[in-house]
């Protein structure tokens, strides 16, 4: 799958948990989803829950860890994926 | 105040509901597939839209713990009905504002899904919100979340006592001067979870299945156990200067109130009452209050409809010495809601309320045949089987719960 497939997956489960005060054009794949995009950081666990169930795949602690960005998780479905 | 009700949510359909003596208890299918001796039970309707007024997309997300609905729902009207606004906040906390927000269970469904979850070697698909959902603390900080109070945040926890203890609670913090507000309730969550444990003792009743509304009937001869409910209720609480000072609507004064336990001893166990430490409590709350009980108009009593009923109006009667047509009236709202539980003492507190303000005392329902036991002890006048109006000056709401705890709170109207 093409990193632009991937991002374009992506978009939606971010937007599901974005703070009321952060409009979704500020969206972009460098975003730091809890710094940037102040996603409450409780609920990265529940974005990488929705992103499991969209990929079929599974993260395991230290992709967890990596994870900062919509790039980050972009490389790590990509190379779930192409196991 | 606020009120999430089997009856009535928000309190225009819930006074219309009390003063016509409409029931809230119908019949519960699930209860019936699951072979539950008793298949009724209170359970207030709330829609989908109703929902989103009060909660995001993002927290309706995974959410299931019907406590914490009805807690919010409850909790988030009282504060609009006290003209308390919390839409503009910057980012400080409301120093000032405190709340005690009873439970006896929370998130038991969301519990439920989270242990087979577990079980299944799954625990890391539980999400981010399995804990928020099941504290007993749950209600109390999704309120605070909303409504950013900065005082005092916590849960009380005392079966079916815990509504009038938090009032008294709230009440307590201040009278001392350490809040100026404090938004008091509890909340009882419903469903097979909650109720099998009472199913399992009998001691709810399962001879009214095919006819739910009559099935709690409280102070009645035929009464054979309670009926099963659930909701919230929530009092703004505030120092009268303050109130004065907003212009708020006041109700009521909250006169002063007691708290105690009878300890298990005497004829008190984990499921009864030690009478003497009953009596206690209501003369406890008298003297607190500093008034004398001649001056009780009305009493919200905890009758649940069970064979202990006429040993609380004989607790009752002895606490205040009055009998027969001395005796204040009195009335059960359990008759049309079923016992909530943890939520009763809120939701009765509520009612209390809002007949002072109204100047009714709503009808016993399903009391039509009264106890020949309570009819020896008080007039069979005093337990009105249609709403009558009446003025109530002061007025007198108590609680009994398991654990041999009780709970009692007098109100004035201003």
């Amino acid at each position: 799958m093409t990193s632009e497939a991937i991002y374009a997956k992506l978009l939606p489960i971010v937007k599901t948990y974005l703070p009321e005060d952060i409009d979704e054009n500020n969206i972009n794949p460098d975003s730091d989803l809890t710094k940037e995009l102040n996603i409450n950081s409780a609920h990265l666990v529940d974005v990488v829950l929705d992103v499991e169930d969209t990929f079929d795949v599974e993260f395991a602690n230290e992709d967890m860890e990596k994870l900062r960005t919509i790039n980050d998780a972009i490389a790590i479905i990509q190379t779930k994926l192409n196991k | 105040m606020g009120i999430c009700a089997p009856n009535g949510v928000g309190l225009p359909a819930f006074t219309k509901s009390i003063k016509k003596g409409i029931s809230g208890i119908r019949f519960q299918p699930q209860m019936e597939q699951m072979k539950f001796s008793c298949q009724i039970g209170g359970i207030p309707e709330i829609s989908e839209e109703k929902k989103r007024e009060y909660f995001t997309e993002l927290q309706l997300r995974n959410f299931n713990a019907n406590g914490i609905l009805y807690g919010v729902i409850a909790g988030m009207d009282a504060l609009k009905d006290a003209g308390i606004n919390t839409k503009n906040q910057e980012d400080t906390p409301n120093w000032n504002l405190g709340i005690v927000f009873g439970v006896s269970t929370s998130g038991v469904d969301k519990f439920r899904e989270s242990i087979y979850k577990i079980d299944d070697a799954n625990v890391r698909r539980l999400g981010s919100t399995a804990v928020a959902q099941t504290m007993m603390s749950g209600v109390s900080a999704y309120l605070s979340g909303m409504i950013g109070a900065g005082n005092m945040v916590t849960t009380n926890s005392a079966a079916c006592a815990t509504g009038t203890e938090a009032i008294i609670m709230g009440y307590e913090r201040i009278a001392n001067g350490q809040a100026t507000q404090m938004l008091c309730g509890s909340s009882g969550e419903d469903g097979p979870y909650i109720w099998g444990g009472f199913d399992a003792m009998k001691v709810i009743s399962y001879k009214y299945n095919d006819e739910p509304e009559k099935g709690s009937r409280p102070m009645s001869a035929t009464a054979s156990g309670f009926v099963p409910g659930s909701g919230a209720g929530a009092l703004l609480l505030e120092s009268l200067e303050s109130a004065q000072e907003r212009g708020a609507t006041i109700y009521a004064e909250v006169l002063g109130g007691h708290v105690n336990s009878g300890g298990h001893r005497g004829t008190g166990s984990m499921t009864a009452p030690n009478s003497e430490a009953v009596q206690r409590c209501i003369k406890k709350a008298i003297e607190h209050a500093g008034i004398n009980v001649s001056e009780i108009d009305y009493i919200n009593g905890h009758l649940t409809a069970t064979t202990k009923d006429a040993l609380e109006i004989e607790n009752w009667s002895k606490a205040l010495n009055r009998k027969g047509l001395d005796f204040p009236y009195i009335n059960s709202l359990k008759g049309m809601t079923g016992h909530c539980l943890a939520a009763s003492g809120s939701i009765e507190a509520v009612s209390t309320i809002i007949q002072m303000n109204e100047g009714f005392i709503f009808p016993n329902i399903n009391c039509e045949n009264l106890n020949p036991e309570i009819s020896t002890i008080i007039d069979a006048q005093k337990i009105p089987v249609q709403c009558i109006s009446a003025e109530i000056k002061t007025a007198v709401k108590a609680s009994f719960g398991f654990g041999d705890v009780n709970a009692c709170v007098i109100f004035r109207k201003i």
